[in-house]
């Protein structure tokens, strides 16, 4: 057992443990900071899996510029901490029933499936996750969804300054 | 390391994601919760991603098999991006026309 394989359990352990802690937070400035650190464990899964590229971006796109926006709106809108209307516990309870069944059906799922037994992760090693490869089948042949991209951005810039706007 | 251990982080990390949208009220958490499903999905995209790559290095040295994964999970982010712009927006003019972020105030189509 190599040390990439040894260091799988704590991030995961941390993923899973900041990911309900998103949920339990009663605050959301602290369901958003939780968040971000699940966004650090994920990317710290991303250089176990040597997918660099990907773990830079994670943490650039997501940890910095979009939980940046939600903290923005959040103390934009000045929420009290215990204002927001807690549903009833049945909701609560049957909401959670529905997520762990969900969870277990998947499992259960997955435990069974004949195409995935014995099948290995490639961890540390392989350099399609490196910037010269992605950034060849990038500007290769995907060149035409990369600059469709663009055009998304502008719509939504423009839609979210309309809906703003008004 | 087994891909089946990924398989199941990811889904824990999705499971979570489905719970907060069922059970919160918060509009913004509920939407945080998208977030982190949507990165449940890319991690998993990565690990497929490798696991396929691994298998394809057995029988050629220097393939790129796999990479297209990774371009998608790119993708994801992009599109990832540009979603969370126009949902903070709706969501800051639901604050605005209603002083609340309670979801249960949007059921106005629902008669």
């Amino acid at each position: 057992m190599s040390t990439v394989d040894i260091l799988f359990y704590p991030l995961s352990a941390f993923a899973i443990v900041s990911a309900t802690m998103v949920l339990i937070s009663k605050n959301p400035i602290h369901s958003v900071l939780w968040l971000i650190l699940v966004f650090f464990a994920i990317s710290g899964h991303y250089i176990l899996l040597n997918a660099q590229f990907l773990a830079i971006v994670n943490i650039i796109v997501y940890a910095g510029a979009i939980m940046v926006l939600f903290l923005f709106v959040i103390m934009l809108m000045n929420i009290k901490k215990d204002a927001e209307p807690q549903k009833q516990l049945l909701v609560k309870l049957t909401g959670v029933i529905a997520g762990g069944s969900l969870l277990t059906l998947l499992i259960a799922v997955v435990k069974q499936t004949a195409q995935i037994q014995n099948k290995q992760v490639l961890l540390k090693e392989g350099t399609i996750g490196l910037i010269h490869p992605l950034g060849k089948a990038l500007f290769s042949d995907y060149v035409i969804p990369f600059e469709i991209s663009s055009v998304l951005f502008l719509s939504a810039m423009v839609g979210a300054v309309i809906i703003g706007k008004k | 390391m087994s891909i089946q251990y990924y398989i199941i982080l990811c889904l824990t990390l999705f499971s979570i994601g489905v719970v907060g949208v069922l059970t919160r009220r918060n509009a913004i958490i509920v939407f945080m919760c998208i977030e982190l499903m949507l990165n449940a999905v890319n991690l998993l995209l990565v690990a497929f991603s490798k696991m396929y790559h691994g298998a394809a290095l057995q029988s050629a040295a220097n393939t790129t098999a796999g990479i297209d994964a990774q371009i998608f999970v790119f993708f994801i982010m992009v599109v990832a991006a540009a979603e969370v712009s126009v949902g903070l927006a709706i969501i800051v003019m639901m604050y605005r026309n209603t002083h609340s972020v309670d979801i249960n105030f949007l059921n106005r189509l629902k008669n």
